[in-house]
C-alpha cells in the first residue's frame, strides 16, 4: 500500500512539471508554472522522506539545510548579468549529485555482491560517465563566463582525437569490468579520473560566444544524468523530470546552433577556425572609411527618428548598459519615437539573456522581438542602435560564402537608413573577422563604453 | 528486462512530451527556462535519498549526503532564480 502511495505521489509530482512547464509558454502564466513546478518538487521529497525507511533523518535534513542555504544564497546575490554563470553552477551541481548517486548505488551493489543486473550496470555507468562530464565541463564553463581571461578558446594539436580516445577507453573499461567484476574500485576510479577529464576536453575549446551552445548542451546532460539515476533507483519520477530537462536542453542547443548556422559537432570537436591572414587586413579595410560621431550628433538624428531599432549584444551586458538602454527608450517614446528591440538568439552569453536584462530595467516583453519577428521591418526604420554587438548584425554572414560565419543568420540592421554603432574599439567580435557594417555609408560609430555612450545621449536628448 | 522495456517507454514518452512543450516556450523566457530546469533536475535529490538510507555502507551514506547538498542548492537556487527573474517580467504586465 505504502508503495503505491509513493508511486502515486510520484505520479502528482510529474504530472507538475510538467504543467509547469507547460505554463512557461506565457510570461503570463510562468510564474505560477514556476510554482506549481515547485510545489511538485515539494510532494517527491516529502513522499520520499515519509515513505523511505529513512536511516538517519536529521542527517538527510541537515543536508537539506545546507545546500538550500547555499541555493538561497545563489538566487539572492546573483546579478542577471551573471545568470550564465549561475546557470552554469547549478548545472554542475545536478551532473554531480547524479554521478555521487550512481557511484554510491554501485558502491552498494558491489558491497553486498548482489547478483548480476544489466540494467543497474549500465545505467550507473552512463550516470557517472554524463554526471561527471557534466560536472567538470560546467565549472570550467563557470570559469571561462566569469574570468575574461579564461574565456578564449584553448585548442591543441589532436584535441578533437584525445576526445575520442578518452571515451573509448571509457567505454572499453566498462565492458573489462562487466568481465571481471572484481576490478571494481580500478574501475570506479578510472571512469570517474577520465569522465572529469573528457568533460574538461570537451569545453576547453569553446570560446565566449559558442558559451550558449555549451551551457544549454550541459543543461541537457545534467537533465539525462537525473534520467540515468532513475533507470539504476527504478524511479519514474527522476526518469520523467530528468527526460523533460534532457529535451529542454537539447531544443536550445538546436536553436542556439542553428543560429550560428554550426553544427553541433562542429561545435563541440573544436572551435571557429579564424583565417589569420584576413585578420591584418582588418586596419585597411577600416583605414579612413569610418565614420565616428559624438552623443550629441547622435542625439539629433534620434531627435528626429519615427521609429528606432535597438540591438543588444554581450557589450550591453559587460557594460551594465541595459537599464540607461530603457531610460533612452523610454525619452524616445516620449517624443512619440516606436522603439522596439530586435534580439539575436544567441546575443549574449546564454540563450534569452539579453530578454532577461532588459526585463530587469522594466522593458516590457512586448517590446521585445526574435530575429524572426523584426528583419523584415528593419529596411523601413529610421535609427538602429547597435550596443556592444558585432557579429549578429555582420552583412559578410548573407554574403561571402568563405567567411566563417558564412550562412549564420543575422539582424539586417544595414538596411536602416541610419546604423548607430556604439562599439569600444574596432576589435572583433567571437568570430574575428572585421565588419563591413562599421564602413557603410549609413553607418555611424560611437565609440565609448556602451553606458556612458547612452548616459551622453540622453544627457544630449534632454538638454537638445 | 520487462521492467527495463517499461522504463524505455516512460523515458521515450517523457523526452517527446518535453520536446513538444518546450519548443512553445518564447525565445524571451530562454533563461528562465534554463534556470527552471536546472531546479528540476534537482529531482536527483530523491535518489540521493534513496542513497543515503538505503545502506549501512559508511561509503555510500555519506556520498548520498553530498548529493543531497548538491541537489538541494539545485532545487531552492533554482526555483528561486526563476521567480526573481519571472518577477521581472510580469511587473511590467500589470502597468
Amino acid at each position: 500500500m505504502s508503495a503505491s502511495i509513493l508511486a502515486l505521489s510520484y505520479l502528482i509530482s510529474a504530472t507538475l512539471f510538467i504543467i509547469g512547464l507547460k505554463k512557461l509558454t506565457s510570461p503570463k502564466t510562468a510564474n505560477a508554472g514556476n510554482s506549481l513546478s515547485a510545489l511538485g518538487m515539494l510532494i517527491a521529497i516529502i513522499a520520499t522522506l515519509y515513505q523511505q525507511n529513512v536511516v538517519d533523518l536529521p542527517g538527510i535534513l541537515i543536508s537539506i539545510v545546507i545546500g538550500s542555504a547555499i541555493g538561497l544564497f545563489f538566487a539572492i546575490k546573483v546579478k542577471m548579468t551573471q545568470m550564465p554563470e549561475l546557470v552554469a553552477i547549478l548545472n554542475s551541481f545536478g551532473g554531480i549529485a547524479s554521478a555521487l548517486i550512481a557511484i554510491a548505488t554501485s558502491i552498494t551493489i558491489w558491497s553486498h555482491s548482489s547478483e548480476f543486473n544489466l540494467v543497474i550496470y549500465v545505467a550507473s555507468f552512463f550516470g557517472i560517465l554524463i554526471g561527471l562530464v557534466t560536472f567538470s565541463g560546467s565549472v570550467l564553463a563557470f570559469l571561462k563566463l566569469h574570468n575574461y581571461h579564461f574565456s578564449k578558446s584553448i585548442t591543441y594539436p589532436l584535441q578533437k582525437y584525445l576526445n575520442i580516445i578518452l571515451l573509448l577507453v571509457i567505454i572499453s573499461s566498462f565492458f573489462v569490468y562487466i568481465y571481471y567484476p572484481e576490478f571494481f574500485i580500478t574501475y570506479i576510479s578510472l571512469i570517474t579520473i577520465l569522465s572529469l577529464l573528457l568533460g574538461i576536453n570537451l569545453v576547453l575549446p569553446i570560446g565566449g560566444a559558442d558559451m550558449p551552445v555549451v551551457i544549454a548542451l550541459m543543461n541537457s546532460y545534467s537533465g539525462l544524468a537525473a534520467a540515468a539515476t532513475g533507470f539504476i533507483l527504478g524511479n519514474s519520477v527522476l526518469i520523467i523530470a530528468g527526460s523533460l530537462v534532457g529535451a529542454s536542453g537539447l531544443i536550445l542547443t538546436q536553436i542556439m546552433c542553428r543560429a550560428m548556422n554550426r553544427n553541433f559537432i562542429q561545435i563541440l570537436f573544436g572551435s571557429m577556425e579564424v583565417d589569420t591572414t584576413e585578420q591584418e587586413n582588418i586596419a585597411d579595410i577600416y583605414k579612413d572609411n569610418i565614420i565616428s560621431s559624438s552623443a550629441d550628433e547622435i542625439a539629433m538624428i534620434l531627435s528626429a527618428a519615427k521609429n528606432v531599432i535597438m540591438v543588444p549584444g554581450y557589450g550591453m551586458a559587460t557594460a551594465q548598459a541595459q537599464h540607461v538602454c530603457a531610460d533612452l527608450a523610454v525619452d524616445l517614446k516620449e517624443m512619440g519615437c516606436d522603439v522596439k528591440y530586435a534580439i539575436h538568439p544567441v546575443a549574449g552569453r546564454m540563450p534569452g539573456h539579453m530578454n532577461v536584462l532588459l526585463a530587469e530595467a522594466d522593458v516590457p516583453y512586448t517590446d521585445m522581438y526574435a530575429m524572426d519577428e523584426i528583419n523584415h521591418e528593419f529596411s523601413q526604420t529610421d535609427v538602429v542602435i547597435v550596443i556592444g554587438a558585432n557579429d549578429v548584425v555582420n552583412p559578410v554572414a548573407r554574403e561571402t560564402s568563405n567567411s566563417p560565419i558564412a550562412g549564420m543568420p543575422i539582424l539586417n540592421v544595414d538596411k536602416a537608413k541610419t546604423v548607430v554603432i556604439i562599439k569600444r574599439s574596432l576589435s572583433p567580435g567571437f568570430a574575428g573577422i572585421p565588419n563591413p557594417l562599421f564602413v557603410n555609408d549609413n553607418s555611424i560609430m560611437l565609440f565609448d563604453d556602451a553606458k556612458k555612450a547612452i548616459i551622453n545621449i540622453i544627457k544630449a536628448i534632454r538638454e537638445g | 528486462m520487462i521492467e527495463l522495456i517499461m522504463y524505455l517507454t516512460i523515458f521515450m514518452l517523457a523526452i517527446f512530451v518535453g520536446y513538444e512543450i518546450i519548443h512553445k516556450i518564447p525565445p524571451t523566457l530562454h533563461t528562465p527556462l534554463m534556470s527552471g530546469t536546472n531546479a528540476i533536475s534537482g529531482i536527483v535529490i530523491v535518489g540521493a535519498i534513496i542513497a543515503a538510507s538505503t545502506d549501512n555502507q559508511v561509503v555510500s551514506t555519506y556520498l548520498g549526503y553530498i548529493a543531497i547538498i548538491f541537489a538541494s542548492a539545485n532545487v531552492v537556487g533554482g526555483y528561486l532564480v526563476t521567480r526573481r527573474m519571472l518577477a521581472m517580467f510580469r511587473k511590467k504586465d500589470k502597468k
